[in-house]
């Protein structure tokens, strides 16, 4: 999204779904796990719109859904690329909107080479380093930074030197080399025209499963309710981003979107449903390795010497990131106060450094490998949850010391006497040298703060009881950690000891417990100016050290000293946009990039359809959502040549976070995987890449090693030892890894035990009985499930075979009122390149009738397993 | 034989009239549930929403089989019951590669969702047949069981034709839905229609929800196939629910019984039987007593 937009966000808010014509849900089971967002999918229906359900499974979605269409697990891309192709090859697009908002029209540079050229790959490839160079993919005429995404430099080829883009590039606003025309054979409209041109209907049908003409009615139903007059959503969550190509999934949305004109406006957009609550607001103010803030890119190692170099390296020209010094150092301002100061470049060198991946998945490797002593565990599950959990219990077996803070003992602080392992005698409890702390969490409704919803919403929520016994809120939890380090720090005389001892760590406390006051909190992070009062813009941010914000993207929401988060007017009494209903980022604006619900005159593209406009009497926009853009920048703004930062965007560009202002068919710089989604296979998958002759995503990430084993792959050429597709998901009535639902009677009764879902076929085929037991297994664990027959789920012809599946919800684990084995043990680690995502919806394995082997007969079981896999492997 | 008289008025206890009687100016304007199927997504928010308000417990940790229900029927302690009913037949009409007889299915088929609670019937046989009085019809035109009054005699249990009360095994009461008579005495409405995210389950007053249905059934009886209305009339065997559904196939499909009758409807009949044949019993003692008597 933020690639090829300009913000990792969705785009749009779940109440505008009920002004789309037609929603298509596609890596998404929305009624089940956003079953409130989905009234408005409801709402939408009921006005008449189409709804249309792309998922292996019919779930409940699809039950609610005018059109389901039962694909092959992570053939997604094949899907996609295929309405692509018809919207081109039928000359469907929106041509007034691809024309001026995308950069349909920009010319590549002539080194550029598409996979159709290479069988799969794209020029810029680095067989030693595993991993792409942008240069040749960049206009011709003018490299580019871009708004989001990776920079080079990060994971596999972090020696090179940072890719720089060129100054004053744009001409009048634009790219230098464009053909408006859409006819250049190297312009970016052709050159995809191109890329997907052998995604036809019959070759998408049989990568995924289907039958032609349901890629055609779905395409069809998409175009015809896209245009000036009408508009169509694209609805996704985690199985798409649950991907080793999870980005690409995305990004083809999006070049679905940006071709029928669908972007920034009302009933349009692609809506991003996330895992679950804040997950956005977790990356927005992130606990993720490689980003501070608002997207701030962490510093690395080797790369960011000092602020200038940073500045200079990570922020654009031209657009909004040309603004990168006043949110780095107004975010300083914010960590270190007074202690930060011009002649100390803002403390910026006390900040940590990075020096490669260190995700999640890496530590777990790492603690086995004995380099990483003490985790951290905060509402997280991973013994259950995480993919491959066999593998992160056993990091969790090898760390000195875990401190785990949750309402209950989870399967995650129980591991070191309740595991498969312990249970098989693979582990013992005497040998594990973990300590473990477990520590009590409040819950939600006994602390104050906010959550950010899907759609970037951040919504205050109240204390109602004091939390019991000695449970504490997470912000209790760090703060008063974060002083007792401070205290035993402040005797030290090393110099990085100021990276501690200066941070500003002053919030007031109430009450008995000294809880500290998370409204301050929320000040801090939306920030204040040189006397003290609260900002209520990004744009009032300064690089000279007078301006404090600790998030520059959630700046405006605590402006005129009030908490705007808390807002609560119902939304029966104001317009369907709610503007006074909680806060959203940025600048409270509710659609982004809503600029472009008027066209480039700036006059709405229908009455049908108006949003946002230009009103030629006040000069400046208006409508019924706060503009996405400069509000009094004319529709006909043309920067003058030389212009930085966002005066370089031209009044017709929407997409003011880009360098060039544009929606982003093709990303210049930004995604490692490619400028231009492509099909692959996922890493273990029963059948051979039907397009190109590589299998595989070549940049995904893999770690093949002791304990994350991968089955061979694609089976059809391995002997057919793991012959069925496996994939898993979640249940409306249990929350992810079960911690807050396996514990709750009334949830537990609703879903009591770990059950498969296989088709009729299947059932037959393997002897498998409903409601008995059914033993799962692959290279990585051996699991057993009940046995639920269910024509929802179909097999599907594939090469004149059936190819079946077998799905898995992964709720359950040995801890709580109901217990069951852990699907997630099945997982492998492959990850999507970009964003470092686990592959958990297209995998391999094999089923039989009855109960899994226990004890020692596990292991044995196991091993026999794999060597047939390998020994089948070799032949 | 004054009680004989009595009891042929008994449907007359339920009507508005009767009510009236009873509560004077405190009765208020029926209150029930239209449940929209075509609207539910099967989320199960209203059995979760009805045990916490109601603080019912769990009733059992059990894995069916019965596609996504887990709760299987209504009874003392789920007052809520979400059924799941999947619909696939249809083939793609080619011989399967390994099984050549049959084919493969193709991606068209149903998945029904119905939330099913207490009718609150016009004429309640549980009513009708409580011993003890703990069985009312209050001011809001519901049927509510006054657990502190009910003795467990279980006569409810056979009366009701829907099989909605069961024994609340742990107090040895009986429980089903009150319609959230506590919530309704402070203006709000039920709990799990509160719950309902998609407007599925609807509160309001039974007048108005008949005319909401029959609306509800003109608007989308051409998209769903067998669309049709549930106790929605006051000529049925019940006098029509206070809960009452739109449908998206026959009421046995969901469980539900196609014609429900009050189980004291022949009450009156069997009483007038009774009453004969003890009449005669009595005249055939008499004469022969005096038979006897002769001899």
């Amino acid at each position: 999204m933020g690639t090829s937009f300009g913000r990792g966000g969705a785009t749009t808010f779940q109440q505008d779904l009920q002004n789309s014509d037609c929603i298509m849900i596609m890596g998404s089971n929305m009624a089940e796990n956003h079953p409130v967002g989905f009234q408005w999918v409801m709402e939408a229906r009921e006005r008449g719109a189409r709804v249309i359900h792309v998922d292996p499974r019919f779930t409940r979605t699809s039950a609610m859904a005018d059109l389901h269409v039962p694909i092959r697990a992570g053939s997604d891309i094949a899907f996609l690329g295929g309405i692509i192709n018809y919207i081109l090859q039928n000359d469907r697009a929106f041509k007034e909107y691809v024309v001026n908002y995308t950069n349909g029209p920009v010319i590549l540079k002539d080194e550029f080479q598409d996979t159709e050229d290479l069988d799969g790959m794209f020029s810029g490839w680095h067989e030693d380093k595993g991993g792409y160079t942008f240069e040749t993919w960049q206009y011709k005429g003018m490299d580019l930074h871009g708004a989001a995404g990776q920079r080079e430099g990060e994971s596999a080829l972090a020696e090179r030197e940072p890719f720089q883009q060129r100054e004053d590039a744009l001409e009048n606003g634009e790219p230098p080399h464009m053909d408006k025309t859409l006819q250049d054979p190297r312009c970016i409209y052709q050159i995809i025209k191109r890329h997907y041109s052998r995604y036809t209907p019959e070759m998408a049908a049989k990568i995924c499963g289907i039958r032609p003409k349901q890629l055609i009615e779905v395409a069809e139903a998409l175009c015809s309710n896209s245009g000036r007059d009408r508009t169509s959503n694209i609805a996704y969550s985690v199985a798409w981003t649950q991907h080793t190509f999870g980005v690409q999934m995305i990004r083809a949305a999006a070049i679905i979107q940006l071709l029928l004109g669908n972007i920034g406006r009302p009933g349009g957009g692609i809506m991003a449903l996330r895992g679950h609550a804040s997950i956005q607001g977790s990356t927005d103010i992130p606990t993720l390795f490689n980003i501070l803030p608002g997207y701030i890119p962490m510093p690395h190692a080797k790369a960011h010497h000092n602020l200038a170099h940073f500045i200079e390296s990570e922020g654009a020209k031209t657009g909004f990131w040309g603004n990168l010094d006043k949110y780095t150092v107004s975010l300083l301002k914010a960590w270190y106060g007074d202690h930060a100061t011009e002649n100390n470049e803002y403390c910026f060198p006390l900040l940590p450094r990075i020096s490669g991946d260190h995700s999640a998945y890496r530590s777990a490797m790492a603690a086995i490998d004995g380099k990483l002593k003490g985790y951290f565990i905060c509402g997280e599950n991973p013994a259950v949850g995480n993919a491959n959990a066999g593998l992160h219990r056993r990091a969790l077996a090898s760390l000195e010391w875990l401190v785990v803070r949750d309402f209950h003992e989870i399967e995650s602080a129980a591991f070191w006497y309740d595991s498969p392992e312990i249970e098989s005698g693979e582990l013992e409890t005497e040998a594990i040298p973990t300590e473990v702390f477990w520590m009590p969490a409040a819950a939600h409704t006994e602390k104050d703060g906010s959550f950010t919803n899907t759609q970037r919403l951040l919504q205050w929520h109240h204390k109602a009881v004091e939390p019991q016994g000695d449970a504490r809120s997470e912000l209790w939890f760090y703060y008063h950690l974060g002083k007792r380090i401070k205290h035993k720090i402040q005797a030290q005389d090393e110099p990085w000891a100021d990276a501690i001892r200066w941070l500003t760590w002053d919030y007031p406390t109430k009450g008995e417990i000294e809880e500290p006051d998370a409204h301050m909190v929320l000040r801090e992070i939306n920030g204040w100016d040189s006397e003290g009062k609260a900002l209520s813009s990004y744009t009032q941010l300064k690089a000279d050290g007078s301006t404090v914000c600790g998030c520059w993207i959630y700046c405006g929401c605590y402006k005129d000293e009030l908490n705007q988060t808390a807002r609560r007017k119902p939304h029966t009494q104001q317009t369907w946009v709610a503007p006074e209903w909680g806060w959203a980022w940025p600048a409270d604006r509710r659609l982004l990039y809503n600029r472009a619900s008027a066209d480039p005159d700036g006059k709405p593209w229908s009455a049908r359809k108006a949003y946002v406009w230009w009103d030629s009497v006040k000069e400046q926009w208006t409508g019924y959502d706060v503009p996405d853009f400069e509000k009094t920048k004319k529709p006909g703004y043309v920067p003058p040549s030389g212009a930085k930062r966002e005066e370089a965007i031209a009044g017709w560009h929407p997409f003011i976070m880009q360098d060039d202002g544009l929606g982003w068919l093709f990303v210049p710089n930004g995604v490692v995987d490619g400028p231009l989604p492509t099909y692959f296979e996922p890493h273990e998958s029963p059948v051979k890449n039907a397009l190109y002759g590589v299998q595989s995503n070549p940049a995904r990430q893999v770690f093949p090693r002791k304990f994350n084993e991968y089955n061979p792959s694609p089976s059809e050429q391995h002997g057919d030892v793991f012959p069925f597709v496996l994939y898993t998901y979640r249940l409306t009535e249990h929350h992810t890894a079960g911690g807050m639902s396996r514990t709750v009677p009334h949830l537990s009764e609703l879903q009591p035990e770990l059950f498969c879902e296989v088709s009729p076929e299947l059932a037959q085929l393997r002897g498998l009985r409903h409601g008995d037991w059914a033993t799962i297994y692959n290279v990585r664990a051996v699991i057993e499930a009940r046995v639920m027959v269910t024509s929802r789920v179909q097999p599907i012809r594939m090469n004149g075979k059936v190819l079946h599946s077998v799905g898995l919800p992964y709720h359950w684990g040995s801890r709580g009122i109901v217990t069951g084995d852990t699907t997630n043990d099945l997982l492998h680690i492959a990850l999507d390149p970009n964003v470092h995502i686990q592959e958990t919806k297209g995998l391999t394995c094999d089923i039989r009738p009855g109960r899994r082997p226990r004890g020692k007969a596990r292991k044995t079981f196991l091993d026999e397993v794999r060597a047939k896999a390998y020994m089948e492997t070799r032949v | 034989m004054t009680a004989f008289i009595d009891l042929t008025q008994l449907p007359s206890l339920t009507s508005a009239e009767a009510e009236a009687a009873t509560y004077g100016a405190r009765r208020q304007q029926r209150m029930g549930f239209f449940t929209d199927t075509t609207l539910c997504i099967g989320c199960k928010a209203c059995e979760v929403a009805c045990k916490e308000w109601n603080e019912l417990p769990q009733d059992g940790y059990n894995f069916t089989g019965m596609s996504y229900d887990n709760t299987g029927e209504l009874n003392g302690y789920t007052w809520r019951h979400v059924a799941f009913v999947e619909q696939f037949d249809r083939t793609d009409g080619k011989p399967h590669p390994e099984h050549p007889s049959t084919t493969l299915r193709t991606g068209s088929g149903r998945w029904l969702m119905e939330s099913d609670v207490c009718k609150h019937c016009t004429h309640a046989a549980c009513l009708d047949v409580c011993p003890t009085g703990a069985i009312i019809r209050s001011e809001f035109g519901t049927v509510v069981i006054q657990e502190d009054v009910c003795n467990g005699c279980g006569y409810c249990v056979v009366a009701c034709p829907f099989g909605v009360i069961t024994e609340q095994t742990q107090e040895g009461t009986m429980g089903k839905c009150t319609l959230c008579y506590d919530r309704l005495k402070v203006g709000e409405e039920p709990a799990c229609a509160k719950a309902c995210p998609t407007d599925s389950i609807q509160f309001g007053e039974v007048d108005e929800l008949r005319e909401r249905a029959e609306r509800r059934l003109q608007q989308v009886h051409q998209r769903f196939d067998g669309a049709q209305l549930y106790l929605t009339s006051e000529n049925d065997g019940i006098g029509g629910g206070g809960s009452m559904w739109l449908l998206l196939d026959k009421p046995e499909v969901y469980g539900l019984p196609p014609d429900p009758i009050v189980a004291t409807k022949y009450l009156p009949q069997m009483w007038k039987a009774a009453g004969i044949a003890m009449g005669a019993l009595a005249a055939t003692v008499v004469l022969a007593t005096l038979a006897g008597k002769r001899a």
